[in-house]
């Protein structure tokens, strides 16, 4: 699984998911690109943008990263079907680049919130989760002020009517309630795929909970559905080759 | 021509405004309860180089369609153009 992470000024948990990718998943090839760069390279697989306070997050979070250079060719891989998530501040940077609908706005509460919480497993159709089961409940940390996912209501019941939310903030026991909602998000929502099922955004920190030593291996389910999805997708090239 | 464009960027109405709730509260602890509502927003100043105010204006526009307010949230206006010497 070729593993591309985007670095912006201002991103910090880049290193989060580079060693989560390389050294708790094994996959060797595995780097980082900064944001000057034109292009992410060919045959990549998979790109990460990662958490953080790119720009500082000035004018608004991921309004100004949108336009990094790199972005360009990361939006072209991402509408040619290429596989993108976006963690956190990768989130607000998709949105902001019309990657993912609506947008991150201030939590309802005011406040930074970094904790541990539990997400629930709405989508297993997809390559994100196709290695959870529907229902699951992860436990991974959040950390971010403005996590507050918020679009018109028809983008809302879009979402919902095509199975497009994946997560959503949870009890431990995999009730979504008001209370378990961090940020005040629409329907609890914590990630969202696009239609095409190649892109997905989430607060949440899944490269941050892949280990037990670090509080929860939970945020593995993600990167090992993307590497079964990229094994499979190898073996059925290498069988089309051969036949 | 140089002008100087001042654009101020809004969250819409149904939106949800958290800065200004907690200001609002602030100011009413202050006193100023006839203060109903408050609206936080961004104040953007633009120096620009037109040939004309209209050319100014166009430019403006398009900078704030693109990327100073965010649509799905936000509102802008064009408060003021200003002629430079």
């Amino acid at each position: 699984m070729k593993t591309r992470i985007i670095v912006f000024p201002g991103s910090n948990c880049d290193h989060d998911a580079h060693h989560a990718v390389k050294n708790v998943l094994g996959e060797a090839d595995t780097e980082f690109v900064w944001h000057k760069e034109g292009s992410i390279g060919s045959g990549v697989d998979l790109v990460i943008l990662p958490g953080g306070f790119s720009y500082g997050d000035y004018l608004r979070t991921g309004a100004i990263a949108r336009f990094s250079p790199v972005m360009k060719d990361v939006i072209n891989f991402a509408n040619n079907g290429g596989t993108v998530i976006g963690i956190c501040n990768g989130f607000q940077v998709l949105c902001e680049s019309g990657l993912l609908p609506g947008m991150l706005v201030r939590n309802s509460g005011l406040k930074f919130r970094s904790k541990f919480l539990h997400i629930r497993t709405e989508q297993t159709g997809n390559r994100f989760t196709e290695m959870l089961v529907t229902g699951q409940v992860l436990k991974i940390p959040i950390a971010h002020g403005e996590g507050n996912y918020l679009a018109e209501a028809d983008v809302i019941s879009d979402l919902e009517a095509n199975d497009q939310v994946v997560f959503r903030y949870s009890t431990e026991g995999g009730d979504v309630t008001d209370s378990a909602n961090p940020n005040g998000s629409v329907n609890g929502i914590a990630g969202i795929i696009n239609k095409a099922g190649n892109v997905l955004g989430l607060m949440p920190h899944p490269e941050r909970a892949c280990e037990a030593i670090l509080g929860s291996a939970d945020g593995l389910g993600v990167f090992r559905s993307l590497q079964h999805h990229f094994e499979k997708k190898s073996v059925e090239t290498q069988i089309a080759e051969a036949a | 021509m140089r002008y100087q464009i001042f654009v101020a960027t809004e969250r819409k109405e149904a939106i949800l405004d958290p800065q200004g709730k907690a200001t609002q509260h602030a100011l009413s602890t202050l006193g100023m309860s006839q203060v109903g509502d408050v609206r936080i927003g961004k104040f953007i100043r633009l120096d620009v180089n037109a040939s004309s105010q209209e050319e100014a204006r166009t430019i403006a526009e398009r900078s704030s369609d693109e990327l100073l307010a965010n649509p799905i949230m936000e509102t802008y206006r064009i408060v003021e153009i200003r002629e430079m010497a």
